[in-house]
């Protein structure tokens, strides 16, 4: 067990993860206020992409509506904003909630269908919500509204002060390592190998005796609530919530996040969000146009990089080890 | 509520319907032949009304702006067709969707430095600027009439043209079973282009049609893709019958509810309430009706298999 | 031909079976039996309807009309992981594996299935010796002990049919559909797969669907002959052998071989 560990942190992909991690854990030692805004807006969404990471990478389930549950949660706290209640205890159960049972209603519907039908289906329940919380006037509309403060914890003995950027940047970290944690027992778990079983081969699933739909649905819905984790979080980051954060480019960008850092892999989705967020950081730099070069970047990265850049570590790895002689502990990894 | 409003509001739903079905023929026609969902669709329709625009403007004479951006709007499927989507069509749903994705961000961008962030706006044309008497006294824009004639122009011309023709057997064949074409010695490639442009000029018409109502603006192209999308997977994916009636009924929910349903709520809700449930459950309407339909049909309402 | 009545010691029993898609009749009052202990094949022409019947069996196709009875109770309506629960399990023509895991893993899902729910969240199934003994003691019974860590999708061919057939195993049936076990193997492989399904015999009974007619001779206790989704006759091997309808119909050119 600890041969195995220690093999798999004694690779580029090993020492990449370790570094970033402890890039991550000291980032307050040397980036400015900006910049920890920045990573801590990247950290959330990478909570978003690892909860879309579970049904699309490990599930096979390709949701283009995954924005839906964001926008939930982060109504959620916005609702109770605007009643006066902050109390954190208060706000994210429901939020959390909330989105689980919006991806219940949707989850149950969709997973009638499968590929395209699912795929734009999702889309289209997602642009109903859109519509729906456009369309009160009591949040403004499309402009939306800005929340006074962040949630509240009190513990009695000491306060957590969300309000802190520090504060709220490690709640974030700690919760992103909470979830990579969560996904990784998950999908290693009976369940998750029925849920990797159904992806793979579906009618074999069957065949040996699982009826996978009611897995299928618990993970959907698992992958919601994760993401209303993510939605709440945004809500307290922007302290503002407006419909956009349900537009369906939301929900694409999170399946880019996903293939781009390398969908069913378990960093993928932490990688992808700092590549993407920091080269719209870079883009953005240079030229107010940078959709212009985001938008071939994102065809060339289908057309070109399949299994996204945990793939790439990973078959740097598999590389090195062939040619330093130790191919044969690899054998697992001969086609990944 | 008079007779005459609610026909005024059912042609409104008519000519929604039409500009609806124009985007989506094309989508369904290279979803079930080539089994490729293309989110650019919607590009197209956005940059057929900005070459309308242009060209209207150059030419002082709208129908002449049409004509020249018809085959501008080809040129530019074609080359997207050729360039970039070609080698996705042997890739997954996955692999398709966020492809073109990236294609829209990048036509957005592309149409914003080339016309501006502002959109374009023309005069409305003169030789339609008049109202027409219907019969039971309605008065009715002869413009709206024209795209509603329009649409089903196409339409009839696509039933021919899949029903009657050899290409359109092609075209059926190829949406059932694409290797059967393949190995009656047809160019696969060939065909799949010809289907592209038909779907690129009909989803750009539709955004010429649309530019003196609503002029053309960027991302405009989004939101009517997603309906169509919709349409499609109401009416059956590959299915153009289906199309039709799925667009016409979604034009009808969405212009009626818009209308009317906020009357409607009153008989059950107090105003206040329903002046806020009004407008919320009309814009949901016509995703209600999917899920509805997908509850009793998940095949749509006409899968192209039973044909 | 008139359906014989229901048996009540046939472990499964299929009467006047129909399905049609579209215009295509793939079968027609099709009567089927499988007793314990028997391996009962099916042979037929190409477009006979012998995966049709597999799959109606199995429950990924539901008939139009007719009823199926699996130990004493009526299967008709059940979904196929209802009737796999039950103790029918089957094999693919199309060799259906879960080729991105390890022959191990593919194993220790068939196990898996038998074993309760799957709502368990924690435990990796990695190291789960539940799961993990059994399998390895699959595959090592079919010489595949070796082979555990591979993934499927990179073993040979003929490996994953072995696989394929083990998986069904894994789930303890009483009843195995082999739809074309042989299909793509060399003479070397399809003798090993005899020998495999030889030695199953005495523990399961077998409908076996093969156009390999030395392996259907060699295994079969009886044969049943379809064509256009009607079983034309049923008998022992020696009496299928020399039917005339069946020559006619079917033996005729190909069987000769």
């Amino acid at each position: 067990m600890m041969a195995g560990i220690m093999r798999h942190i004694v690779s580029v992909r090993g020492i990449v993860i370790v570094a970033l991690l402890l890039y991550l854990l000291f980032l307050p030692y040397y980036a400015s206020a900006f910049y920890i805004n920045v990573f801590t807006r990247i950290l959330i969404w990478a909570i978003a992409g690892i909860s879309l990471n579970l049904i699309l990478g490990y599930g096979g389930m390709i949701s283009f509506g995954h924005a839906a549950y964001l926008g939930v949660a982060a109504y959620t706290v916005l609702a109770f904003a605007e009643q006066g209640i902050y109390l954190g205890w208060v706000q994210w159960p429901v939020a959390i909630i909330l989105a689980g049972v919006v991806s219940a209603f949707i989850g149950t519907l969709c997973l009638r269908t499968r590929g395209l039908h699912f795929i734009m289906i999702t889309l289209a329940f997602t642009q109903m919500l859109f519509f729906f919380f456009r369309s009160l006037d009591r949040f403004r509309g499309d402009d939306g509204l800005r929340i006074k403060k962040r949630s509240e914890f009190d513990f009695g003995w000491f306060e957590l002060d969300l309000m802190d950027r520090l504060t709220f940047y490690y709640l974030v970290f700690a919760i992103l390592l909470v979830a990579l944690l969560f996904v990784f027992r998950l999908v290693n778990s009976r369940f998750g190998a029925v849920l990797r079983g159904s992806m793979s081969n579906d009618v074999r699933m069957q065949a040996i005796g699982v009826s996978t739909y009611g897995y299928r649905l618990t993970a959907f819905v698992i992958a919601g609530m994760m993401c209303g984790v993510a939605g709440l979080l945004m809500a307290n980051m922007e302290r503002f919530v407006s419909p956009a954060v349900l537009s369906w480019t939301v929900s694409g960008d999170l399946i880019f996040i996903v293939v781009l850092g390398g969908s069913g892999r378990l960093f993928g989705p932490v990688f992808g969000a700092l590549v993407f967020f920091l080269l719209i950081e870079f883009l953005g730099d240079i030229t107010i146009h940078w959709q212009l070069i985001m938008g071939p970047f994102l065809v060339l990265v289908v057309l070109f990089a399949r299994t996204g850049i945990d793939g790439a570590l990973n078959g740097l790895d598999h590389k090195l080890r062939v040619r330093f002689g130790r191919g044969q502990s690899g054998d697992e990894e001969m086609s990944s | 509520m008079n007779t005459a409003l609610v026909m005024e509001h059912v042609l409104n739903g008519f000519q929604l319907g039409m500009l609806l079905f124009l985007l989506a023929a094309g989508l369904t026609l290279i979803l079930g032949i080539m089994d490729f969902v293309n989110l650019a669709h919607g590009s197209l329709y956005m940059v057929g009304a900005f070459f309308a625009a242009t060209f209207t403007k150059l030419t002082g004479n709208f129908g002449l702006g049409i004509l020249l951006a018809v085959p501008a709007v080809l040129l530019v499927g074609l080359v997207v067709e050729i360039v970039a989507l070609r080698t996705l069509y042997a890739r997954n749903h996955l692999d398709q969707v966020l492809a073109t994705f990236g294609l829209v961000l990048f036509f957005n961008e592309l149409v914003q430095i080339i016309w501006g962030p502002q959109g374009l706006v023309i005069p409305f044309p003169s030789a339609f600027d008049f109202t027409v008497t219907l019969p039971g006294g309605i008065t009715y824009p002869a413009y709206r009439l024209l795209i509603i004639g329009m649409g089903f122009v196409v339409a009839f011309g696509l039933y021919l043209l899949v029903g009657r023709t050899r290409l359109g057997m092609l075209i059926r064949a190829g949406a059932s079973n694409r290797d059967m074409v393949g190995a009656l010695g047809v160019d696969i490639k060939l065909l799949f282009t010809f289907v592209f442009g038909i779907g690129a000029v009909l989803a750009g018409l539709a955004g010429m049609l649309y530019l003196p109502i609503g002029g053309a603006y960027i991302g405009m192209g989004e939101l009517i893709l997603i309906n169509a999308l919709v349409v499609i997977v109401i009416g059956g994916i590959g299915s153009i019958r289906g199309a039709f009636i799925a667009s016409i009924i979604m034009g009808l929910i969405d212009a009626l509810g818009r209308a009317f349903l906020e009357d409607f709520l009153n008989f059950f809700m107090t105003e206040g309430a329903a002046e806020t449930a009004g407008p919320a459950l009309s814009a949901m309407s016509v995703y209600i009706l999917m899920a509805a339909i997908l509850v009793f049909r998940p095949q749509g309402l006409f899968p192209p298999r039973s044909r | 031909m008139t359906s014989p009545a229901l048996q009540s010691d046939a472990l499964l029993a299929a009467r006047k079976l129909d399905v049609r898609f579209g215009g295509v009749v793939a079968a027609d009052q099709l009567d089927i039996d499988v007793y314990p202990g028997e391996i009962h094949a099916v042979i037929g022409p190409n477009g006979a309807g012998k995966t049709t019947m597999i799959n109606l069996l199995s429950g990924q196709i539901k008939p139009d009309n007719g009823k199926i009875v699996f130990d004493g109770a009526e299967i008709s309506r059940l979904s196929p992981a209802r009737r796999s629960q039950r103790g029918i399990a089957r094999s693919f023509q199309i060799t259906s594996i879960f080729k991105e895991m390890s022959a191990l893993a593919n194993i220790a899902m068939a196990v898996q299935a038998q074993d309760g729910h799957s709502f368990r969240f924690w435990r990796p199934v990695g190291a789960d010796d539940k799961l993990l003994g059994p399998a390895q003691a699959i595959l090592e019974q079919f010489g595949l002990g070796e082979r555990a860590e591979i993934l499927a999708g990179n073993l040979a061919h003929g490996e994953q049919r072995q696989l394929e057939i083990a998986m069904a195993l894994a789930t303890q049936p009483r009843l195995l559909l082999l739809d074309e076990p042989m299909a793509g193997m060399g003479s070397q492989d399809s003798a090993r797969m005899v020998e495999i399904l030889a030695s199953l015999k005495d523990n399961y009974a077998m409908l076996l669907v093969e156009h390999d007619m030395d392996a259907v001779f060699a295994l079969a206790d009886r044969i049943t002959v379809l064509v256009y989704g009607r079983a034309i006759a049923t008998g022992s091997p020696a009496e299928i052998r020399d039917d005339k309808n069946v020559r006619d119909a079917y033996l005729g050119e190909d069987g000769a071989n």
